[in-house]
C-alpha cells in the first residue's frame, strides 16, 4: 500500500511537483503518465526515499519514507529502471544476487532464489554467466526485474522499464510484465509516458503535467470524462492516425 | 596483511640496495662529489688512495646536484667529504665573501662541525671564453673588451647566472650589457659556441676542453673573479676518527695537483674518453685496462637496474596505498577534495632537484630521500585517476545500489571501485611511467638507479655513457607498459572491458 499525500517538490525555482495525492492498493497496478519533465520520476523518487519532499508525506504500509529512514524499505521495495540499470562489471547472476548478498542471505537460500527467477525469465545457466554487455535490450531489463524481485518484495517500482526498446521487444514484454504482476499479486507503481502501456498495465492511472495531478482513474474515465481538454490532447497524440485506425 | 608486508619488503629491497655494505663492522668511508668532470677525477683520486692505504672500503656517492646538495650532505653525514673551492665555501656557505684564505675558511667552518684541506695545488676559477676567430677579429682579449660590443649572445651555466660572483657581479662590475643571455649546461657550452649558437660562455679556468678548443679565455683584466682553490670539504669528526684515511687521500692530493697536471687529467676524461676511474688511477700511477671498465660498467649495470626498479616499485607501491584512499577521500567531501588535489598538484610544481635538495637535512642523501621525492611525486595521477573515476560514475547505479541497501564501504568496495578501475589503473600507470623517468634525478642526491651514467655521462660528455643509461631506462618504461597491459587484464573487470571494446 502505498500513500502520496500533497507531496510538493521544488528544484531551485522550477516545480518539480505541486500538491501530489495518490494511493496505490495492494495487488494492484498503478501507472503515473506524463510526458517527460511532468514530474513523475521525481515522485517515483520521493516514493523510494531517495529525495526528500518540500511538503507532504509518503507512507508505505503506513510508515512515512524519508531518505534518513530508507533502510527500513530495504527487502520490501523492488526498483526498475530504463535499460535495467546493471552493473557492467557484474554477470547477470552477480547482478540478480547483489540485494541478497547485500543482506547477506546465505549462499545456498541466494542460488536457489536465482534459479526460481532465471526459470520465471526463461534464462538458463549459461545466459546466468553473461556479462550486460552481451546481452540484448530486452534481455537487460528481465535482468533488471529479476534483480528487483530477488528479495520477493511486496512493492515494485518501475521507471520508463520499457522506454529503451525496440517495439516488438517491447510488445512482448509488456505482456510478459503483465502476465508477472498479476502472477506475483504485487503492489506495482509503474512510471511511462506510453499511453498504451498505461492502458495495458493500468488499473489506475495518475495523469500527470508540469508536476500537477491533471486526473485520476481508469483509462476509461481518462478517456470518456476528461477531466480538462488537456487529457483528451495528451491521449490523443499518441493514438494512430485516422487512416491507420482500421489496422489496430 | 599480504600487500603491506609485500610493500614493507619492497622497501627494504629499495633501503639495502641503497645502503647495501654501510652496515658490518668494517670501516667505511663515503666519498661525494658534485656532477662535474674535475669533481669526479678528484673525489675518485682520494678514494683510491684511501683504497691502496687497505684501511678502508670506499663507498662512491658521486656525482651529487650541486653546492647545495653535496654541501649538505657532508654537512648530515651522507657523505664524509667532497673536492670543493674556497671562493665557493666562503660565498655559498659562509656567506661572506671576504672570507678568503685557507686557515679563515677553516676557522669560519668549525661551527658547522666542518674543515677543509689544504690547497690540493690548483685553481678553478670562473672564466669567459669567445670563439679564437672572434678574438682576432673583434680585438678581444680582456673582458673589458666585451663592453664595446652588445651585440653578442650569450649562454651561461645556470650557477654563473644566478651566482654573485658570476654574471650578476661581472655584468655590474665591468658594465656588461650583451644582446641575449640564455642557460646552457656546461657539458653542452663549447658545442654551442663551437657550432656559433652563441659568442660567450662561462668556463672553468682547467677545463680539459680548453686544450683542444679554438677558444680564446678573455682575462679578468679588473679582478673581479675570486680565488677558488682546491680543497676537500670534510666533516671534523670524520677527519678525528678516520685519520689513516684522510692522510692517506690528503697525501695523494693535497699540494699535488697543480692547474696544468688538472686541466690534463679533465682533458683525458672529457676528451679522449677515459673514465674517472682511469684517469685517477693514472694520476696515482697505476693503470686500467678499457677491457676492465667495459666489464666493471656491466656489473654497474646490473646493480643500477636493480637500484632503479627497487625506487620505482617501491615509490610507486606506496604512491597506490597512499593516493587511491585519498582519492577516495576526495571524492566524499568536495571541499576536501579541492583542497587535496591542489596540495598535489603543487607538489607537482615543485621542481625535482629543489624537492630532494629540501629533504637532505632530514633524511640525507641516497635512496630513502629519493624515494619520498618519487613518492609524492606519484601520488598526483594516482589521486586524480581515483577521484575522477570515482566522481564519474553513473549516479543511477549507485541509487539503485542504495535502493537494495548497499551502502558505504561495502557498495564502495563492490560496486564504485570496479567500476572506476580502468580510470585508477590509467593513473598509476602513468604515475609508474612518469617515475621510471623521474627516478633518474635519484642520481643527483646518491639514490642510485640509471641516472647515474646520464648525469656521469652528461658532465663527462660521453654520450656512451649516457646512453647506457637512457636507454635501460627507456626500456624499462616499455617494460612497465606491457606489464600494466596484463594488469588491467587481471584488475578490471571481464564485463566492463567488454563494454569498452563495444562499437560506439
Amino acid at each position: 500500500m502505498i500513500t502520496v499525500r500533497h507531496v510538493s517538490k521544488r528544484f531551485g525555482g522550477a516545480v518539480a511537483l505541486d500538491d501530489v495525492s495518490l494511493d496505490a492498493a495492494p495487488g494492484t497496478t498503478h501507472v503515473l503518465l506524463g510526458s517527460s519533465g511532468s514530474g513523475k520520476s521525481t515522485l517515483l523518487r520521493i516514493v523510494l526515499g531517495l529525495l526528500a519532499p518540500d511538503t507532504g508525506e509518503v507512507r508505505i504500509d503506513g510508515v512515512i519514507v524519508t531518505p534518513e529512514a530508507r533502510e527500513s524499505l530495504v527487502g520490501r521495495v523492488g526498483y526498475v529502471v530504463q535499460e535495467g540499470g546493471l552493473y557492467p562489471h557484474l554477470t547477470v547472476r552477480g547482478n540478480v544476487s547483489l540485494p541478497a548478498q547485500a543482506l547477506r542471505w546465505p549462499p545456498a537460500r541466494t542460488t536457489e532464489r536465482v534459479r526460481a527467477l532465471a526459470d520465471l525469465t526463461g534464462f538458463d545457466e549459461a545466459m546466468l554467466r553473461r556479462y550486460p554487455a552481451e546481452l540484448s535490450g530486452g534481455q537487460r531489463q528481465r535482468v533488471g526485474l529479476m534483480r528487483a524481485l530477488v528479495l520477493d518484495p511486496p512493492l515494485l517500482l518501475l521507471d520508463e522499464p520499457l522506454g529503451a526498446l525496440d517495439p516488438i521487444v517491447r510488445a512482448d514484454l509488456q505482456g510478459e510484465l503483465r502476465r508477472l504482476f498479476d502472477a506475483l499479486g504485487k503492489t506495482v507503481l509503474l512510471v511511462t509516458h506510453d499511453v498504451r502501456e498505461a492502458v495495458l498495465f493500468g488499473a489506475t492511472i495518475t495523469l500527470l503535467r508540469a508536476g500537477r495531478v491533471v486526473q485520476q482513474g481508469t483509462f476509461a474515465d481518462l478517456a470518456q470524462k476528461p477531466a480538462e481538454p488537456f487529457v483528451t490532447e495528451f491521449l490523443g497524440a499518441q493514438a494512430p492516425p485516422p487512416e491507420l485506425r482500421e489496422y489496430f | 596483511m599480504r600487500a603491506g608486508e609485500c610493500v614493507a619488503s619492497l622497501v627494504a629491497l629499495a633501503l639495502a640496495v641503497g645502503l647495501a655494505g654501510s652496515a658490518g663492522a668494517e670501516t667505511v668511508v663515503r666519498v661525494g662529489s658534485k656532477s662535474f668532470t674535475e669533481s669526479y677525477v678528484v673525489a675518485e683520486i682520494a678514494a683510491q688512495a684511501i683504497e691502496a692505504a687497505g684501511h678502508a672500503r670506499v663507498e662512491r656517492r658521486v656525482g651529487l646536484g650541486g653546492t647545495g646538495i653535496a654541501y649538505r650532505a657532508v654537512a648530515h653525514g651522507s657523505v664524509d667529504f667532497y673536492p670543493e673551492y674556497t671562493g665557493t665555501i666562503s660565498r655559498a656557505i659562509l656567506k661572506d665573501p671576504a672570507v678568503e684564505s685557507v686557515e679563515a675558511i677553516r676557522e669560519g667552518l668549525r661551527p658547522y662541525g666542518l674543515t677543509i684541506s689544504g690547497p690540493l695545488g690548483f685553481e678553478n676559477t670562473y672564466a669567459l671564453a669567445v670563439r679564437a676567430a672572434d678574438a682576432r677579429r673583434l680585438g678581444l682579449e680582456r673582458i673589458s673588451d666585451l663592453a664595446r660590443h652588445p651585440e653578442l649572445t650569450a649562454a651561461f651555466t645556470s650557477g654563473f647566472l644566478e651566482r654573485d660572483d658570476g654574471w650578476p657581479g661581472l655584468r655590474r662590475h665591468y658594465g656588461l650589457a650583451l644582446a641575449s643571455v640564455r642557460t646552457i649546461e656546461h657539458a653542452l657550452a663549447y658545442q654551442a659556441l663551437a657550432s656559433g649558437t652563441v659568442d660567450v660562455i662561462d668556463i672553468f679556468s682547467t677545463d680539459g676542453r680548453l686544450t683542444g678548443a679554438d677558444v680564446r679565455v678573455l682575462r679578468d683584466d679588473r679582478h673581479f673573479f675570486p680565488v677558488y682553490a682546491a680543497v676537500f670539504l670534510a666533516r671534523t669528526d670524520f677527519v678525528e676518527q678516520h685519520p689513516r684515511a684522510w692522510a692517506a687521500m690528503t697525501q695523494a692530493a693535497v699540494g699535488r695537483i697543480d692547474g696544468a697536471t688538472m686541466t690534463r687529467l679533465n682533458a683525458l676524461a672529457d676528451l679522449d674518453g677515459r673514465t674517472t676511474r682511469q684517469v685517477a688511477a693514472r694520476f696515482l700511477g697505476r693503470e686500467i685496462t678499457d677491457a676492465d671498465e667495459r666489464a666493471r660498467l656491466v656489473r654497474e649495470l646490473g646493480t643500477l637496474t636493480v637500484q632503479h626498479l627497487g625506487l620505482v616499485v617501491a615509490a610507486v607501491v606506496l604512491a597506490v596505498l597512499a593516493g587511491v584512499p585519498l582519492g577516495i577521500l576526495a571524492v566524499r567531501s568536495v571541499k576536501l577534495g579541492q583542497a587535496e588535489l591542489m596540495a598535489v598538484g603543487v607538489l607537482q610544481t615543485i621542481p625535482a632537484l629543489a624537492l630532494l635538495c629540501f629533504m637532505i637535512p632530514f633524511l640525507g642523501i641516497g635512496t630513502l630521500p629519493a624515494l619520498v621525492a618519487l613518492f609524492l611525486y606519484a601520488l598526483l595521477p594516482i589521486v586524480r585517476g581515483t577521484a575522477t573515476g570515482l566522481a564519474t560514475l553513473d549516479r543511477q547505479l549507485l541509487e539503485i545500489a542504495g535502493v537494495f541497501g548497499l551502502t558505504g564501504w561495502r557498495r564502495l568496495a563492490r560496486i564504485e571501485l570496479p567500476l572506476a578501475s580502468v580510470s585508477i589503473l590509467a593513473g598509476v600507470k602513468t604515475a609508474a611511467i612518469w617515475t621510471v623517468g623521474t627516478a633518474t634525478l635519484a642520481a643527483f642526491i646518491g639514490g642510485g638507479g640509471y641516472g647515474t651514467l646520464i648525469v656521469r655521462g652528461l658532465a663527462l660528455d660521453d654520450v656512451t655513457t649516457i646512453l647506457a643509461g637512457a636507454i635501460p631506462a627507456a626500456l624499462m618504461a616499455l617494460v612497465f607498459h606491457g606489464v600494466f597491459e596484463l594488469v588491467d587484464r587481471l584488475l578490471v573487470p571481464r564485463g566492463l572491458r567488454l563494454v569498452m571494446a563495444r562499437p560506439r
